[in-house]
């Protein structure tokens, strides 16, 4: 039994007007008959399964469903076809620095973090220590959480989110985040937790990460899977893509067995 | 049956710690940079009765007995009802920033809003009882049935900042509408005047009004020292079914449609 399983999974996203308008607006658009409600397809018909150890990495230029895909695998979102099954429980970390709160201090923005990814307080008490310790935030935690720097923000995110041996992990942009010494710490950290037999998921637009970490790869462009399989060979394929030396046709001929 | 009411209680458990964490976070954000913290929650509803008393007994002559209590009444429910409904409008906007990254129950946030009124309201209704005691009524075992009204109101500002949150998530004219609405309601809940005068339909049309319904059973009780009908009893338990029915209907409808309007 695969830890995740998504399959044949498509996500109708909306968009349009209804977004920023007040009541007389949308009362005179209805009347005018001027309301739009557009709908697209962020991901289509995307299958794939995941087992313990692994890490897959999603690749795909901006607005190719990603993040909308690690939604609903972290179950933020419903999707609309199709269906997901975990086994075990899922730590996402979408888009890292948000979801703090300014006002409060480190320490508190720890704690409430930690809530939310599901930890309970004693859990907490006993590797408080350590999260500190690694984001390297000593001497900043009674301090409100708006006075640090983004890099810093990320820091405290990621070790976080690190302390838990989850059976899915999900990084969204993870990696990129702090200086050289914290990268080479946070990627040794995740090579420990993979090792410890967690099912990752890593969105990154950085290759040759995805390359270095990822035991497979899944393409997307458009919402749409052009693939999922070896690393080496998408990742190739993908880089000659980005140079644009062949097209999306071309490298689905050359998938194509 | 068993085990559905199993996996609520074990779902409770789970979030325990976060609802915890939110509720701590919505006291410390809400007393920030003020000099006396909480003791505002107390003060700013006793300076609010000092200058309702003030001018209606001095500049309106009014001599309704025990009329200090009587707004008191007024004010206490009033004010509890208008602070959570308010508070509660912003939560799903508010914390749009979380359950767009994680996947936590929604309704945490409201309730955790609640929990922060109702520690209000407590504190105020300590202050209440002083006042009642220095102003000699008697303390009767009827006080016991006050846990009914308050009960209810919990209940109702919950389901009414439901639907007050949810609305807000699509339109946000909500927040001026109610504010309008808000201060018509509180000249209609008789908080400083009395009904007895009015005909008799005029005064059945009060019994349309929720909050007049929790503010004239806290006065039955304390001032009057009698306990309202059963069927007094039964319209209040209508009016919560029908604002908690209708949260939770908006809730489960609208729970994956958040995400795209915020």
């Amino acid at each position: 039994m695969s830890i995740l399983e998504v399959n044949n999974v498509s996500i109708r996203y909306l968009t349009g007007d209804f977004k920023e308008i007040g009541l007389k607006e949308y009362v005179m658009r209805k009347l005018t008959r001027n309301y739009h409600v557009s709908e697209f397809w962020a991901d289509r018909h995307v299958s794939f399964t995941l087992e313990k150890g692994e890490m897959l990495g999603i690749i795909g230029s901006n607005g190719a469903g990603k993040s909308t895909l690690l939604k609903a695998v972290a179950g933020i979102m419903e999707p609309t076809e199709g269906w997901v099954t975990r086994q075990g429980n899922v730590a996402a970390l979408l888009e890292l620095a948000s979801g703090f709160d300014g006002d409060l201090t480190v320490r508190e923005n720890a704690y409430l973090r930690g809530a939310m990814l599901g930890y309970t307080r004693k859990f907490m008490d006993e590797t408080y220590d350590e999260i500190i310790a690694f984001a390297e935030l000593e001497r900043f935690q009674d301090r409100p959480f708006k006075q640090l720097s983004s890099g810093m923000k990320s820091r405290l995110a990621f070790a976080i989110a690190s302390m838990v041996q989850p059976d899915i992990l999900i990084l969204d942009e993870v990696l990129s985040v702090g200086d050289g010494a914290f990268k080479k710490k946070s990627e040794a950290k995740m090579k420990e937790i993979i090792a410890g037999g967690a099912a990752t998921i890593l969105v990154s637009h950085s290759l040759s990460q995805v390359e270095e970490l990822c035991t497979k790869v899944l393409w997307l462009e458009h919402g749409e899977q052009i693939a999922c399989g070896d690393t080496a060979i998408l990742c190739d394929l993908y880089q000659q893509y980005l140079d644009k030396t062949i097209t999306l046709d071309q490298a689905r001929e050359n998938l194509a067995p | 049956m068993e085990n559905k009411v199993n996996s609520v209680f074990a779902r409770a458990l789970h979030y325990q710690f976060l609802f915890e964490e939110l509720v701590k976070r919505d006291f410390k954000k809400k007393y920030k940079r003020t000099v006396l913290g909480m003791a505002w929650s107390i003060l700013s509803p006793l300076l609010q009765l000092a200058v309702m008393t003030l001018v209606f007994t001095k500049f309106f002559g009014r001599t309704t007995p025990h009329y200090m209590i009587y707004i008191f009444c007024g004010t206490l429910v009033f004010s509890f009802f208008s602070d959570a409904t308010k508070g509660g409008m912003s939560t799903i906007m508010g914390n749009a920033g979380i359950f767009t990254k994680v996947n936590v129950p929604k309704y945490l946030f409201l309730l955790s809003r609640n929990v922060q009124a109702l520690i209000n309201f407590g504190l105020i209704l300590v202050v209440f009882f002083v006042f009642v005691a220095f102003d000699g009524l008697p303390f009767t075992w009827k006080f016991l049935c006050l846990a009914y009204p308050v009960g209810c109101l919990i209940l109702f500002n919950i389901g009414i900042g439901m639907i007050l949150s949810a609305l807000f998530v699509f339109f946000r004219d909500i927040q001026y509408l109610y504010d309008v609405f808000t201060m018509l309601l509180m000249y209609l809940s008789a908080i400083f005047y009395t009904i007895d005068t009015y005909s008799e339909t005029t005064r059945k049309l009060f019994l349309l009004n929720p909050v007049y319904l929790f503010i004239r059973y806290f006065r039955k009780i304390v001032i009057e020292a009698t306990i309202p009908t059963i069927w007094f009893h039964l319209l209040m338990a209508a009016d919560v079914v029908i604002a908690l029915g209708l949260g939770c209907f908006m809730y489960k409808k609208y729970n994956t449609k958040f995400l795209y309007y915020v």
